[in-house]
Formats: structure tokens, C-alpha cells, sequence
């Protein structure tokens, strides 16, 4: 670890003023914020054989100096080597601030496996290791090695997060302490971030960081670039990706720069191809992907001050199945009991209709100031621009042009205080201003999801953490968020009177169209959230913690204003402008152990949400392309009762195991009927043989099992124009339980510097089995990925 | 001196961020999206041997919206045989588009499928595209003896061509897909 001096003042006895070497140094080691000493210090005068430690009260002195200049050395058990410059003239008393905390100044080594975002809540990091492995994949399989943690797929490159059974909006990514605004709402909407750009990742189940938000009721992802260390250095790590399925791979490089006065730069890109992916009997036409990346962090990192500004830029370009666009529900219902898809072509690289292309741009600038024996102030704006194109098979003039494109640009202020000064006591209080605007562009001549709008939301907050003695510490705090929408949307006469805004809304109405109507729905939402929990040091190896969160969450505008066809899903969604917050009650606890040989963590929870919004089949709509399956939200109560647990155990120094298992179940208390898109319980197994004598040689065989999802809606009946009578639609019908193997081996070697290669082959769905996922949503038309053996070489330089 | 230094930090970037959301706020109306390519309507004319003509509407002007199509029917008369054509518009816009020719200009991409029961006793194809194989805009239908029957017509888009002149077979995406049940008399 380093440390930063701070030597603040120099006193000089005016009243003696020896000449010859008989001075005196008196110094005393203190803590930058709370003043309090600093025992066991070893300092050093530089050149001269003497030394001292300070003492419990941080005091140390030296005798018997000349006066002039010295330089002293000074060590801490748990920090590297620090040196300060004093000028002797007679006797001398300095006091030298050294900053204990660390926080800004982390090196490498010191990212551990400690969650350090919440106290109390559940939260997992992803190792540096799991995220070089998944540096070809997206960030949803990246983050699914956490037990709790699933994802919503629409195929194999649209991959959204899931955390303890809830997704989208429920969940708020944090990339580099910039909440990302990327239409999350969407199904089909994976998150905008290039897995590669940041090397620090964290997990926190539900909503016990509400610093971040107050809305995250399924959870926070974290994701942060790794410190910068404080030293004149220049490194950079590139790592190549080679996929058999897909025929193609990925390349992401970096390169930082960094100087001892803390001034740093650091710049990294990506680039993605991957080809049709190969189901284990047949292509998988039209589900290429490429994707761009670049990132540029630079700033400044003082102990006492710092800012930062960032920028990056991710641009993507994913083919959605061909076979699962379709045209009614006949065509659906074809595709349900044909079991296999209606269009394969060549294998290619070529991406055409349906497809989607979505550029997300984000830009950010921060300063911190630290003042002594009070705490730190930071202060941060950042911009978002995300552009989303979505292409559908069209006829005609309009074969090339976009069914969907819409641009939604976020300015964010946001600024907190921390106060650390007082030992053992935390108090963060801090706030925000946000302002958006959503344009949906009229030229793609179909007409908008999701409307026009300006969204507006200020936020504070308060959290505090306590340490009541070594064992316990406790924490809470509260949070309140406004937020308005003020949309413009168009309305279908028939919509509008089928869904009864006629006599509920008729005075947002701004001009009658003929069949459309314009109208002006301002909503406001004013959220309230708040948590409370504490951490019980058990023994050196055992931790309990213990966390209640209350949040509410705003409804997005894909489930306030969605009104249309969604040629994709071949289904109509129907949003409801009369849906309000949901409300989010959820108790967790973990038991842990970490002995170094062997642990484990119990994790269960409990989260019972009043109004909570979800999105279902209902019926069914008639037109003339014959009929469509209607999918409505609307807002019940629901209770999620859940567990995620993992164990490993060393068996020698070379073998260990690692066994994980999560469950969730989601209930509609109201109608007593299970939730739609719930994660089937599934174990993980997997044993790793490693030799560090071998060129760190490591081997992984994993097992994982995931279970059929036995609780599910029930389907719908619906008429059949084609075969004229009621059929029922094997909607909700989750696929049969799979077993996959993958296997997992690399070393490392020595190039220039100590293993600065690493090689790693490794294979997914090692057996090429055929399995569908329920929480996919293609799983309907196809099969699941087969397997996929991949070739990974990490340079260090 | 330090303080002054925060302020002005604190100043520029208050500033930024308030030029940022201040210009970027409009109330311009937005324009409304008037469908383009959307199918409304279907009329279909069956005209018999001697000169009389029979309309079959299916018109579902709300689009994608909560309203089923409207469907208009003429009794036929019992074992004639008729020269249908199929017309498509959009009647979303004023004046109403046709959408017949662009079908009729992606014919290698198109087929009509018909399936008839009842007094309807057969339809064949009166027209092909630039590989032989049949469109549909134009047909010809057949009635038998007196009594009700059934004419089901579905567009495809990209079906496979040729086909054994099944859905099944011809796969593709569904366009149109209407059921018309008539009197035949």
C-alpha cells in the first residue's frame, strides 16, 4: 500500500537556535481524518544508520541533528515505504499526515475479494480471473458465475442481467459511478457496456446501496476501472479472443500512463466479431454481433483533491434470429410444436433484418476535495447519449429503414459529502439532478413504442455507517427521489378508448388527429426509500450480516406508454398510464466463512413488492395479418422468497472444489398464481486442479444443472384464424432441465516479464447438448448455443 | 486562495451542466406518424362468366389497434365460375395507397394462398411470377351447389417458392391472413 505525506507545519523554536548538531526532531504521526496517532511507524533518517518507531501516541524524536536538510524514510507495517523532506533548523517539531483510509490510492494488489459498496447488504465482486474468461462474452454472462445472479436472453448476444428473479429497470448499472440510461426497459435491450472497460466489478443484491439510486429493487452493478497507481508508469494489457462458435472472436488492448504527482491517462478499445452461432443440429441464422469499444479515463488523483474526466463509447450491431420473426400467431404456434426453425441459410457475418444497432456515448467529469478532519466532497456531471436502431423486414421503399430509432440524452449533476473524521462513524449525504429527453424519430414511418418525453428527477439521500465495537457495525440510511415525465404522445382513437383514457385522461388531450389524438401526460412520482442493517464479525472467519430495504421504484415509459405491434416478438404490448410506483419491502441476510481453506455463504432473502409491475400474455388482438398474442402490464402484489448459497473447499493446495446453488420462487399473492420469467433453481459443481510449479497451470471441469421451472402462468387459449377454433398457445410452457459441462484450462509463461502471457483454452457446452432455456426468449424457435471452444492469449507489457 | 480555486470549479461545472440542460429542453409538438406500408384493406372481386360482380371486403382501419377487421360479404351463386383479383390499400392515408403494386413489383417474394370448404369447390392461380411460379392477385374460384362455404386467403412474405401450395410447406411470414365465410345461392 502507499501512502501520501502531508507534512502541514514546520515550527521553529525561535527562542533557541543551536548551531552546531545538537537539534532536536519531534514528530508525531497522525491520521489525515480524524487527527488520531499512528503507532508502530518505523522512521529512518535516509543515509544515517538511525531509527525509531512512534509510539502509541504517533510521537517519535530523534537527537542530536544538524541543522539543515534531511530526508526521512518512513514505514508502516502495512504500507510500502514513504520518504518526506524536513528542514532542520534547531529544534524541530513536525507533524506528518498520513492518509490511513487509502481509498483513492489503492494499488492492484490490494482489490481483494472484500465487497466494499454496502455493509450490511448481500454483495459479490467478480474476479479479475471470471472477467478475463468472459472478455469475449457480454456482461450478463460475465456476471452469471455469481449465485443469485441469471439473465434474460433473446438469443446468445442480447443478454440482460437478472439478480434474485428481477431484471430491466429493477436494476441499475453503475458504470464508473455513471448510472447508465440505456433504454433498459426493453426485453431485447442488453445493457450498453463493453465488459472489457472496467476491471472492477461488484454485485449488490437488491436495494441496500441507495446512494446509487433509490430504485434498484432487484439489485446494483458495479463497475469500476481499476485504481491507477500513483508512480511513473506506463503498462498495458492486451487480450485476444478466438470463438469456434461464430467463427470469430474479439481483441481488447490498454494502455495507462500514470505519474507520480497522481496525474494519470489511460485508454482502451475493443472490437468484437462473431458470425451465425451454431446450435448443436443447425445454424442459427441471422445472430451475428459486432461490436466496438473505446474507452479514455484521465485526471488526477491527489490525496487532498482530485478529478477525473472519462469517455466512452460502445457501438453494437447484433442480428436477431431470423427464424423467430413471424408473422401472426399461427405462425407461432407452427413454430411452438414444429420445434425446429422455418429458415436456415449459409453460415455468414453479414447481419440483416431483424437486426438492432445501438450507439451509447457517455462523458463524464468529477472532482473530489478533501478537507482535514471533516471528510471529502465530490462533485460529478456526466452526459449519456444512447441511440437505438431497431430493423424489421419491411417491403418496398422502406426495406432499409429503421422500425424504431429513438435517442435518449441524460445529463446528470450529482454531488456528496462524506464525513469519515470521527472514528469508526461514516455519514455520506449527498444529491442529484437529472434531466432527460427522449426523441422518437417519426421518419421510420411506423408509428412510435415509446413517445417523446422530457423526464426530470432530483434525488438526496443520507447513509451512515457505525462502529459500535471491533464486532459490530451498524448502518442505514434514507432516500427521497422525484420524478416527472412530461411525454407527447399519439394515441389511436380505438386504443385510447379500449383502454378507458377517454373517461380517465380526457383532459390530457391536445388535438384530435381524426383516428389519432396528440396528448400531454405529466406524470409525478415522489419515491421514498430507505435501509437498515448491520455486520456481526462472528470470529476472524465468520461474518453475519443482516439488511432491510424499503424502495420504490418509478414505472418506466415502456410500461406507462408502450401501445403497438412489436414485429419482433410478433405480440402487442400494452402499457397502462395508470400504473404507478411499485413498492419494494425485501429482508436479507448472509451467513459466511472464509477460513482460506474451506467456506461457505447462506444468502436468503425474502422481498415483498406491493404494485409490482409485470408483463404477461392476456389475450389475443384480431387485424388483418390474423391474430396477435396481447402482452399487458399491469401491477399486483408479489413476494419473492429466495436462497443463494455457495461452498468451496481446498482438498490440497492443488485441488479444489466449488459447488453453488440458487432458488428463487415469485408469487402473485393475489391471485396466488407463480410470476412470469422466474429463474429455475440451478447447481453449479466444479472442480479446479492448479499447479503454480507448472506455469501456474490450472484446470476446471464445471457442471451445471439447471432445473425445468416447475411454477409458471398458466397459457392462454386463443382463436386460431387458420384452423377456425380455439387452440391453446404453449406460451408459458417452460423447456425441460439441461445439464452443460464446460472445461477450462490455462497457464501462464514468461515472455519479458514474470508471466506476462496467459494462455487459456477453454469449452462451453462441452458435450453439444441440445437444451432450451426458459429465460430465453427465443426458445420457442431454437435450441441454445451448442458448443463453443475458445482460445484466450492476455499479453501483460 | 484554495477555496477560491473550489468555487470556481464548483462554478464551471453548475455551468456546464446548466447551459447542458437548458438547451437541450424543447416543447416542439411532435408529428404525427402516419403508417406506410400498412395493409387495411383487402377487396377482393370475383366477377362471373356473365358479367356480375361479387365484393369481399376484410377493411381494419385501426391497424395493430384493439379493433378487429370488418368483414363485408355478396352471396355467390352456386356453379359459376369466377375471375377474382385481389387489391390491397392503405387506407390510413388520404388518398388511400395501394399497396397491390408493391407486391405485384416483389412477386418473387410473395404468394396468396387460398383454402376453400364448402359450397366453394376449387381457386386456381390466374397469374406468375418471373420464375413461373404463382402469385395470386389473380385467381380463379369455382362454387358448387347451394349452401354455405368457407374462403380463407393468406398473404406470405418470403415464402419458400415453389411450394407444394401449403402453408405448411411455404413457410414465410404472414402478411394477410383472412377468412371470409360466404352464402353460396
Amino acid at each position: 500500500m502507499k501512502y501520501y505525506l502531508y507534512v502541514f507545519a514546520i515550527f521553529c523554536s525561535s527562542t533557541i537556535c543551536a548551531q552546531d548538531c545538537n537539534s532536536i526532531l519531534l514528530g508525531e504521526i497522525v491520521d489525515f481524518h480524524d487527527n488520531s496517532a499512528l503507532s508502530d511507524a518505523t522512521i529512518s533518517i535516509t543515509g544515517k544508520n538511525v531509527s525509531t518507531v512512534s509510539d502509541e501516541n504517533g510521537k517519535f524524536n530523534f537527537k542530536n541533528l544538524c541543522n539543515g536538510v534531511l530526508e526521512l524514510e518512513i514505514s508502516h507495517p502495512e504500507c510500502t515505504t514513504k520518504f518526506v523532506t524536513i528542514t532542520i533548523n534547531g529544534d524541530t517539531y513536525s507533524e506528518i499526515r498520513l492518509e490511513h483510509h487509502l481509498e483513492e490510492l489503492k494499488e492492484v494488489k490490494v482489490v481483494g475479494n472484500v465487497p466494499k459498496n454496502t455493509n450490511s447488504g448481500q454483495e459479490n465482486i467478480l474476479s479479475m480471473q471470471d472477467l478475463e474468461r468472459n472478455s469475449g462474452n457480454s456482461l450478463g454472462d460475465a456476471l452469471k458465475k455469481i449465485p443469485g445472479v441469471s439473465t434474460l436472453n433473446t438469443g446468445g448476444n442480447i443478454v440482460k442481467p437478472i439478480i434474485q428473479g428481477l431484471n430491466g429497470s429493477r436494476i441499475l448499472i453503475l458504470n464508473n459511478n455513471v448510472r447508465m440510461q440505456d433504454m433498459e426497459w426493453g426485453e431485447e435491450h442488453a445493457p450498453n457496456v463493453d465488459v472489457n472497460a472496467n476491471q472492477n466489478i461488484s454485485v449488490i443484491k437488491g436495494a441496500a446501496a441507495i446512494e446509487f439510486g433509490g430504485d434498484a429493487i432487484g439489485g446494483v452493478i458495479v463497475l469500476e476501472p481499476l485504481p491507477v497507481v500513483r508512480t511513473d508508469s506506463l503498462f498495458g494489457k492486451t487480450q485476444l479472443n478466438l470463438s469456434s462458435n461464430g467463427r470469430g472472436g474479439n481483441i481488447t488492448s490498454s494502455l495507462t500512463k500514470s505519474y507520480k504527482s497522481g496525474l494519470y491517462i489511460k485508454a482502451q478499445g475493443s472490437y468484437k466479431i462473431l458470425g451465425d452461432l451454431e446450435a448443436p443440429d443447425y445454424l442459427l441464422s441471422n445472430t451475428g454481433i459486432k461490436e466496438s469499444g473505446l474507452s479514455l479515463n484521465f485526471g488526477k488523483r491527489d490525496f487532498v483533491q482530485g478529478w477525473e474526466g472519462y469517455y466512452s463509447y460502445f457501438n453494437s450491431e447484433v442480428g436477431i434470429l431470423r427464424a423467430s420473426h413471424i408473422g401472426n400467431i399461427d405462425d407461432l404456434i407452427l413454430s411452438i410444436n414444429s420445434q425446429t426453425p422455418s429458415i436456415i441459410n449459409d453460415f455468414t457475418y453479414d447481419i440483416t433484418q431483424p437486426n438492432q444497432e445501438v450507439t451509447h456515448h457517455l462523458a463524464k467529469l468529477s472532482y473530489y476535495r478533501r478537507f482535514e478532519g471533516f471528510g471529502k466532497w465530490t462533485i460529478q456531471y456526466d452526459f449519456q447519449k444512447n441511440r437505438r436502431f431497431e430493423y424489421d423486414i419491411r417491403v418496398g421503399d422502406d426495406v432499409d429503414k429503421a422500425s424504431l430509432d429513438l435517442q435518449l440524452t441524460t445529463h446528470s449533476v450529482l454531488s456528496n459529502l462524506t464525513f469519515d473524521a470521527k472514528q469508526g462513524l461514516h455519514i455520506k449525504v449527498g444529491g442529484l439532478g437529472r434531466f432527460q429527453s427522449n426523441f422518437a424519430n417519426p421518419d421510420t414511418g411506423v408509428r412510435r413504442l415509446i413517445p417523446d418525453y422530457d423526464k426530470y428527477d432530483f434525488g438526496f439521500f443520507a447513509i451512515g455507517s457505525y462502529e459500535l465495537n471491533t464486532d459490530w457495525t451498524i448502518d442505514a440510511g434514507a432516500r427521497y427521489d422525484f420524478s416527472r415525465i412530461d411525454a407527447k404522445k399519439f394515441y389511436r382513437e380505438s386504443r385510447w378508448e379500449e383502454r378507458g383514457y377517454d373517461v380517465d385522461y380526457a383532459n390530457i388531450v391536445l388535438e384530435d388527429l381524426g383516428t389519432q389524438l396528440l396528448t400531454n401526460p405529466v406524470f409525478d412520482y415522489h419515491n421514498f426509500s430507505g435501509t437498515a442493517g448491520f455486520h456481526y464479525e462472528i470470529n476472524e472467519n465468520d461474518h453475519l450480516r443482516f439488511n432491510y430495504a424499503f424502495s420504490q421504484r418509478a414505472p418506466n415509459p415502456s410500461e406507462l406508454f408502450s401501445d403497438g405491434l412489436h414485429h419482433s416478438a410478433a405480440r402487442i404490448e400494452l402499457g397502462d398510464l395508470r400504473i404507478k410506483s411499485e413498492t419494494s419491502s425485501k429482508f436479507s441476510a448472509s451467513l459466511e466463512r472464509n477460513t482460506g481453506t474451506w467456506g461457505y455463504s447462506l444468502a436468503p432473502y425474502l422481498n415483498s413488492i406491493d404494485d409490482f409491475i409485470v408483463l404477461e400474455p392476456t389475450g389475443v388482438e384480431f387485424t388483418i395479418r390474423g391474430a396477435f398474442p396481447v402482452w399487458a402490464y399491469r401491477q399486483t402484489n408479489a413476494v419473492l422468497l429466495g436462497v443463494d448459497t455457495s461452498v468451496y473447499n481446498n482438498w490440497s493446495s492443488n485441488i479444489r472444489t466449488d459447488h453453488k446453488f440458487a432458488w428463487v420462487k415469485g408469487t402473485d399473492i393475489e391471485t396466488d398464481v407463480p410470476l412470469i420469467n422466474m429463474p429455475a433453481a440451478n447447481f453449479t459443481n466444479s472442480i479446479t486442479y492448479t499447479n503454480p510449479k507448472w506455469n501456474n497451470f490450472l484446470v476446471n471441469l464445471e457442471s451445471q444443472y439447471v432445473f425445468k421451472q416447475t411454477r409458471y402462468p398458466s397459457n392462454i387459449e386463443v382463436f386460431s384464424p387458420q384452423l377456425q377454433e380455439n387452440v391453446v398457445l404453449d406460451i408459458n410452457t417452460p423447456p425441460d432441465a439441461y445439464h452443460l459441462l464446460s472445461l477450462n484450462t490455462e497457464a501462464s509463461f514468461t515472455l519479458k516479464n514474470k508471466n506476462d502471457l496467459t494462455v487459456g483454452l477453454s469449452a462451453t457446452n462441452l458435450l453439444n447438448t441440445n437444451y432450451r432455456d426458459y429465460l430465453n426468449r427465443q426458445r420457442y424457435f431454437v435450441d441454445d448455443m451448442g458448443r463453443n471452444v475458445s482460445l484466450r492469449l492476455i499479453f501483460n507489457y | 486562495m484554495k477555496t477560491n480555486k473550489i468555487l470556481k470549479t464548483i462554478l464551471a461545472l453548475s455551468l456546464i451542466a446548466s447551459v447542458a440542460t437548458s438547451c437541450s429542453s424543447d416543447d416542439n409538438t411532435p408529428e404525427a406518424v402516419d403508417e406506410e406500408e400498412v395493409i387495411t384493406t383487402m377487396n377482393i372481386s370475383l366477377l362471373s362468366e356473365n358479367g356480375d360482380t361479387v365484393s369481399l371486403q376484410s377493411q381494419d382501419l385501426d391497424g395493430d389497434g384493439p379493433n378487429s377487421p370488418v368483414i363485408t360479404v355478396e352471396n355467390l351463386a352456386a356453379n359459376t365460375t369466377y375471375t377474382g383479383s385481389i387489391e390491397l390499400l392503405n387506407e390510413t392515408e388520404t388518398p388511400a395507397e395501394d399497396i397491390t403494386e408493391e407486391v405485384a413489383e416483389e412477386s418473387d417474394e410473395h404468394q396468396f394462398f387460398f383454402n376453400v370448404s364448402g359450397s366453394i369447390a376449387s381457386t386456381t392461380y390466374g397469374d406468375t411470377d418471373g420464375d413461373g411460379n404463382p402469385i395470386g392477385l389473380s385467381f380463379t374460384l369455382v362454387t358448387g351447389d347451394a349452401g354455405e362455404g368457407t374462403i380463407q386467403v393468406t398473404l406470405r412474405h418470403e415464402p419458400t417458392k415453389p411450394n407444394d401450395g401449403t402453408l405448411a410447406d411455404a413457410g414465410g411470414e404472414t402478411d394477410i391472413a383472412q377468412t371470409f365465410t360466404v352464402v353460396v345461392e
